[in-house]
């Protein structure tokens, strides 16, 4: 038993243990897991589908093919019509907020639990690195589920509107044609939608899950959601 | 000298409600001694469930210090104070605060992580503490799948992971029935007895009485007395195992 010794410090964890409890806590909670994952999937394939479709109709036009869609003045000469940075925009709007709101319920509904890890020894970086591991895996899965779905929706509709034309003109890879507007391509669009929705999950996670271990325990444990 | 453990001067403290100030503990001194089973009683909204919190370092006083092992603890850094709970304290609550994500052995073990110990070693002693609990053949549930007494079993079990000097207990009958009630009493007691642990335990439950040391009153966040061992039986007769 300790017995009047002075108070050493805590140690850190090493980082697979972090890793390990992570990983066992979404196995455990997979059916909240794959909520909060679906959340993320929904923001991203959103984005990606609206985005990609976008892309599409660039390529297919700078290659002359474009054929029954209907065309904006706009769009003619520069090649992204307002209404579509519009959409975008909002696109990306909705993916932000449901991303977040998504991470915070996942977070705020842990508060009792980040308590009482703090009462059994945990200090705040580890908490907060539990929530970022977890919240990373969730974001990345997420969102490369999301931004499939979402390539997948453009393609349909790409087909739709292009027919197989589609096929041969498909701008997978980046291209920045001399007299049109420079196109990222599928690829690239599908690697950013999964960057971003797993930094916005990192955020929206981390934020709340930072606040609550600087609470003392008592009150991160008196939390009601 | 008697052996001080913990030793409160003059805690206040407060909360805000808004543009409300709430004096949930309005200046308390107490002394608790080393091996002593101290039973903090009062009414829901007394302020012992705050005291206990201060003494656990779970929370901050507005005002006053907090001694442990002789160490004010205001002064110690954050890295300290989880050391302080890792290491020195075993927290048992009314409602286990189990993490439902661990089975009753994962949750045993979690304390023993923070502080470090191997893999071989923390199961080694979270079978032997979850044996000595009654729950050698449940080791592997979740907290879902056991009774409140269990839980509070596993809890216990959790409380002595880091081999404490102190343990502190919320209410920790508050949830269960009389004889499940009176199943935790006497194993906390018998921690007491055997190991030498201090206990301090927040509680309205009269069964409490007849095991503790010294019961300290707490009324609208003050100490309202401190009665003895010898006070303590006479009033036991008189509420005739009366609880709750």
């Amino acid at each position: 038993m300790q017995q009047r010794t002075p108070i050493e410090e805590q140690i850190d964890l090493p980082f697979v243990e972090s890793l390990r409890i992570s990983f066992q806590s979404l196995k455990i909670r997979f059916g909240r897991s794959i909520i909060t994952t679906a959340g993320i999937t929904l923001g991203i394939a959103f984005l990606v589908s609206v985005w990609m479709n976008n892309e599409i109709g660039i390529a297919l036009q700078e290659s002359g093919r474009q054929t029954t869609i209907n065309t904006f003045e706009e769009t003619a000469e520069q090649g992204i019509s307002t209404k579509d940075i519009w959409l975008i925009i909002m696109s990306l709007i909705v993916c932000v907020v449901g991303i977040a709101n998504s991470m915070l319920m996942a977070v705020t509904e842990r508060f009792r639990e980040i308590g009482t890890m703090k009462c059994l020894g945990a200090l705040d970086g580890f908490v907060v690195r539990l929530f970022l591991l977890e919240s990373g895996f969730q974001g990345f899965s997420g969102a490369l589920i999301g931004a499939l779905i979402g390539t997948l929706g453009a393609v349909l509709l790409g087909l739709k509107d292009y027919g197989l034309d589609l096929f041969f003109y498909f701008p997978l890879l980046p291209a920045s044609p001399e007299d049109g507007p420079m196109q990222l391509g599928v690829i690239v669009i599908i690697l950013l939608g999964c960057i971003l929705g797993m930094i916005l999950a990192v955020i929206g996670s981390s934020f709340p899950a930072w606040r609550a271990a600087k609470l003392p325990p008592a009150e991160a444990m008196r939390t009601e959601v | 000298m008697a052996d001080i453990v913990v030793k409160t001067e003059d805690v206040v403290k407060e909360y805000r409600m808004g543009s409300n100030i709430l004096r949930a503990l309005d200046g308390i001194n107490i002394e608790i001694e080393r091996g002593e089973y101290i039973s903090l009683m009062g009414p829901s909204g007394s302020g012992k469930s705050t005291l206990f919190n201060m003494i656990g370092a779970l929370d901050r006083p507005t005002e006053g210090q907090v001694y442990i092992d002789g160490q004010n603890m205001s002064q110690l850094s954050q890295k300290q104070i989880a050391a302080f709970r890792c290491h020195r304290v075993g927290y048992i609550f009314q409602s286990y605060n189990l993490l439902h994500v661990r089975s009753a052995h994962g949750n045993v073990t979690l304390p023993m992580i923070f502080a470090g110990i191997s893999e071989k070693d923390r199961n080694e002693r979270a079978e032997k503490l979850l044996d000595m609990v009654g729950l050698g053949d449940r080791m592997y549930h979740l907290p879902d799948e056991l009774s409140g007494g269990q839980r509070q079993r596993v809890a216990i079990a959790r409380a002595l992971a880091n081999d404490p000097s102190i343990i502190l207990a919320d209410e920790p009958t508050a949830n269960l029935d009389t004889i499940t009630g009176r199943e935790i009493i006497d194993l906390i007691k018998r921690l007491n007895l055997e190991q030498g642990v201090t206990v301090i335990s927040a509680t309205h439950d009269l069964k409490m009485l007849d095991v503790s040391d010294r019961i300290v009153d707490i009324r609208d966040g003050l100490v309202e007395r401190i009665r003895n061992r010898d006070e303590i039986e006479i009033e036991v007769g008189e509420v005739g195992g009366e609880g709750h």
